[in-house]
């Protein structure tokens, strides 16, 4: 029993009868559709131009509606999407290694840890081959064979070669495609694109999303826009901890205004930590830098077996060291799922076996492989990012092992959307990271930019007619409605308070309270006691940060400084939620590891009878504790068994 | 370390802008270029002062948010990296470093160091993609690419669109970002349909945008942070006066369109 309101309620995601893999197929062939001639008509606002945002705008403007896109860089280019370094998946079965849209199915709901959805997940495999289809048509450059054929690599917990990659760079490389589209259609009058703005309110007519207030960070001029629908894909979340993987500007305040407003946010605490990231080197750290975990399908991760070795890595003999995930996980090796790496990491270091100066860090060598496949090929595939961790850390991972650590890296939870990805208010969709998604409570590897892809080339296209069709003799929403008069007096409100309360303290040093906070008690182990301390801890910076926070200059002005304060105002209260949540689910599943949860392995113990939902949380006000509403999970072609990698 | 920091202040766009002396104590080797700002601006505000405004987001090397002069070059001093990628160990204790915004007719400044690239995306949106909707393209593996082409056009494709070849030019001529398009693009059976019509429009959007002329001083090759090739100008010189021959406008497939 949850120690929180909840609804009796039941949220109902709408998916469509039939047998599994029919569904999509089906539901494509029902939903309504506008017709060429009415989609003029109609306008859709997206907010982000990252995978998810940006194929979702190019292709709904192909199709003929009026988008209007927002980003806050400069240039959509340069969403967080750009960073994306492994690769991303599809069940091609190029390899002729087995794989097939189940056994991606499968192994996405495995990986999981059985705490996503079927239909969805199915639907993501069903559609991911296109996906390879789409971007090569657009000039991506994959990486080939000599044959000319594309070529695959092998991701965390899986036992297949799906994952089609350039280089180090698919997110980079996607991206561009998605942006190239972008740009056909912007220049082709079906996109106007507005860089640098900055959306800080979702406004509802009617209960219905349409449209948003945003804000020009380069002259501080807010600005309202009008729509008849409004997709969020305004990514992840995971810099509510400050230090993360993410980019510097990734945020949660487009998810969180919504939420505000009535959209609920599902499985907040379900947060992933990559296990291998460059650790951290000191106080002054603003990000942390991810090596890519196709690194883990040729490195070899081990500790010393003595404790505090002081001997140099290259010199400590092969049956001295402890190849912990090799010993622990037979069958998958280094390749195990993110959350278990991570954790095993975290055990090792906790343990006292940790090397280098901070002792919080395990080695990722080389050598073996060196040793097999020579130098060069190692460096074909792995140069950029050797190159990339020796300009940050000086050591050359050719000679000798990098050190890494996890780290926070992507967010499975977000806003509640149903199969057609609308949130429970009506006309805002929500797609990519920004959503709750297809992960469960851990997402694979590699999966990612699939999902981001799939949302905005293959299923927005269709489900967002479904909603639209009753749109076609509305006409334009005009924005000198009451609604949008008290969306702006919102935030001009809010805009006002943050610059004139007087304070001393800059923004990080908020952020930075808040981070240390939620990477302690609800990182990488959560305990109940731990939880309800962090809960009042974060009411308390909130509380602080109103009181006492600085912002110079005005914000009718480019104010980056303002830009960070509207930022971190929204993680602190997301923060709690996360708290909550975790708290809330009394088991441990995937990424969320509650201690008392455990195997006497220490491995994750889940609760199906009890948990096997997703928790969609409505909100109430900030440091009021928000309400349950309960979506039950039904596994109907999957066994659900505890997950083992071993 | 401690440094003496010269750094262009500028309130906005129509603003006249001036260098302003900060000395900054106890920076660790350790810190990356940015961060060692970010220190700077913190202790900015503490005091009640605007923060200088710059602009970064990825912090790795890839968004290309992150340009400014450091002494006088893109980036900073070392080959191949971004500022965010430079780190305080290639300084001295005691040093004195200059911090500008790219200094280019078509890239206006907005803020400080924050510059407006947007002529970048009109470039591409002149006609660097693929004419190809959403829908149901042909099997992935339908068209077998050399590898050769494929890695060249990917090479091109690395290109970050962060503007130092144009911050290093003398001419702030476009040509090693256009042409790395460009490369891309023809270089691929997918993208060679549209390869003349392409190159025609890029090219004009170039120049309608006020950038340069090359005059083959390769300094952009040598800073630009991601290796493109002075090749890939030589390509885009021999394609455009090809296209310009014998392209028609009204038969054109693609680009630009
Ligand atoms: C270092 C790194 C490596 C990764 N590697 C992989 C990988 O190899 N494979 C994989 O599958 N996944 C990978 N991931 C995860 C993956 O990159 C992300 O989950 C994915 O790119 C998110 O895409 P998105 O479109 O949902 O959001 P993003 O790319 O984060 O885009 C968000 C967009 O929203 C805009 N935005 C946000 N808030 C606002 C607002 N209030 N107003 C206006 N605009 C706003 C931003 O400007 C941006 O355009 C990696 C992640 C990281 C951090
Ligand atoms: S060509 Fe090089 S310097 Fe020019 S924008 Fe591209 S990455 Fe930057
Ligand atoms: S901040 Fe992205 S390249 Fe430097």
């Amino acid at each position: 029993m949850s120690e929180f309101r909840e609804k009796t309620s039941i949220v109902d995601a709408r998916i469509p009868e039939g047998p599994l893999a029919n569904k999509w197929v089906d539901h494509k062939n029902h939903v309504r559709l506008v017709s060429p001639g009415n989609k003029r008509r109609i306008d859709v606002i997206i907010v982000g131009t990252g995978l998810a945002g940006a194929s979702a705008a190019a292709s709904l403007a192909e199709m003929g509606y009026n988008v209007k896109a927002f980003c806050f860089q400069d240039s959509p280019r340069r969403a967080h999407s750009i960073a994306a370094q492994g690769g991303i998946n599809a069940a091609k079965n190029y390899q002729n290694d087995g794989d097939s849209t189940y056994r991606l199915f499968y192994d996405t709901i495995k990986g999981g840890d059985y705490r996503s959805r079927e239909a969805n997940v199915y639907r993501l495999a069903e559609v991911s081959a296109s996906i390879i289809d789409q971007c090569v048509a657009q000039g991506v450059p994959f990486a080939r064979d000599y044959g000319g054929l594309l070529d695959n690599r092998s991701f965390g917990g899986v036992q297949v070669s799906r994952t089609f990659y350039a280089r180090g760079q698919t997110g980079q490389q996607l991206l561009l495609g998605a942006y190239s589209a972008m740009s056909r259609m912007i220049a082709k009058g079906g996109i106007k694109m507005y860089n640098r703005h900055e959306m800080l309110d979702v406004v509802l007519v009617d209960g219905k999303a349409r449209g948003i207030i945003a804000r020009d960070l380069n002259t501080g001029v807010i600005e309202r826009h009008s729509a008849h629908a409004v997709v969020l894909a305004s990514g992840g979340y995971g810099n509510v901890f400050f230090l993360s993987t993410n980019a510097m500007g990734s945020n949660v305040t487009a998810a969180w205004k919504a939420h505000k407003k009535g959209a609920l946010f599902a499985n907040p605490c379900f947060t992933q930590i990559h296990p291998t990231c460059i650790p951290v080197s000191g106080d002054h750290q603003s990000k942390l830098t991810l090596m890519s975990e196709s690194l883990r399908n040729d490195g070899r991760i081990w500790v010393p077996k003595k404790k505090d070795d002081p001997r140099k890595p290259v010199d400590i003999p092969e049956d001295e060291r402890d190849y912990y995930l090799e010993r622990r996980y037979p069958a998958f090796g280094n390749l195990v799922p993110r959350d278990v790496a991570s954790r095993a990491a975290k055990e090792r270091c906790d343990a006292g076996y940790g090397v280098g100066a901070s002792k919080m860090a395990v080695y990722l060598d080389f050598s073996d492989a060196i040793k097999r496949m020579g130098e060069d090929v190692v460096a074909a595939k792995y140069g950029n990012l050797f190159q990339m961790y020796e300009k940050i850390t000086d050591e050359n991972p050719y000679k000798t092992p990098m050190r890494i650590y996890p780290a926070v890296h992507y967010t499975m939870g977000g806003l509640w959307v149903d199969y057609n990805l609308m949130s429970n208010v009506e006309g805002l969709f929500v797609l990519g990271e920004a959503n709750f998604s297809d992960h469960g409570a851990n997402r694979l590897g590699a999966s990612a930019l699939m999902q981001g892809l799939a949302d905005g080339y293959f299923v927005l296209p269709y489900t967002i007619g479904d909603y639209l069709a009753d749109d076609i003799r509305t006409g334009p929403i005009p924005t000198n409605s009451s609604e949008f008069d008290a969306a702006e007096k919102e935030v001009k409100d809010r805009l006002h308070k943050l610059m004139n309360n007087g304070g001393t303290k800059p923004v990080d040093y908020y952020h930075k309270k808040l981070g240390k906070i939620m990477w302690e008690q609800c990182g990488m182990s959560r305990n109940a006691e731990g939880l309800r301390e962090a809960i009042v801890e974060i009411n308390a910076i909130r509380e602080d940060f109103w009181k006492n926070v600085r912002i110079p200059g005005s914000a009718d002005q480019f104010n980056q400084e303002l830009e960070k304060a509207g930022r971190v105002a929204d993680f602190i209260e997301l923060g709690a939620l996360m708290c909550q949540d975790a708290l809330d689910r009394n088991e441990s599943c995937g990424g969320h590891f509650r201690e008392e949860y455990q195997t006497p392995e220490g491995e994750a113990l889940r609760d199906d009878d009890n948990y096997a939902y997703v928790a969609a949380w409505e909100y109430q006000g900030a440091g009021v504790p928000a309400i349950l509403h309960k979506e039950e999970l039904h596994y109907e072609n999957i066994k659900m068994v505890q997950r083992s990698y071993k | 370390m401690n440094l003496k920091l010269k750094i262009w202040r500028q309130k906005g766009p129509k603003d006249n802008g001036k260098m302003v002396d900060y000395p900054i104590s106890d920076i660790s080797p350790d810190m990356s270029f940015l961060e060692m700002i970010d220190v700077l601006n913190d202790q900015l505000v503490e005091k009640g002062d605007e923060p200088v405004a710059f602009d970064h987001d990825c912090r790795e090397g890839i968004c290309g948010s992150c340009s400014m002069y450091i002494n006088g070059e893109p980036h900073g001093p070392g080959r191949g990296i971004t500022t965010c990628q430079l780190h305080m160990r290639s300084f001295n204790d005691g040093d004195t470093i200059h911090i500008e915004p790219w200094r280019a007719a078509p890239f206006p400044i907005i803020k400080d160091l924050v510059t407006d690239r947007s002529a970048f995306d009109r470039i591409i949106q002149a006609g660097g993609y693929i004419s190809v909707n959403s829908g149901s393209p042909v099997d992935a593996n339908a068209i077998p690419i050399n590898k050769q082409n494929s890695d060249e056009a990917f090479d091109a494709a690395t290109c970050i669109g962060c503007g130092a070849c144009v911050a290093a030019c003398k001419n702030a001529s476009a040509m090693l970002f256009t042409s790395a398009k460009v490369s891309h693009l023809s270089l691929l059976p997918q993208g060679e349909v549209e390869a003349q019509k392409r190159v025609l429009a890029m090219v004009n959007q170039m120049d309608e945008e006020g950038f340069g002329n090359c005059t083959n001083t390769g300094a952009c090759e040598v800073e630009c942070p991601k290796g493109i090739s002075l090749e890939h100008i030589a390509r885009m010189n021999r394609q455009f006066l090809g296209a310009a021959i014998s392209h028609s406008p009204e038969k054109g497939g693609g680009g630009g369109e």
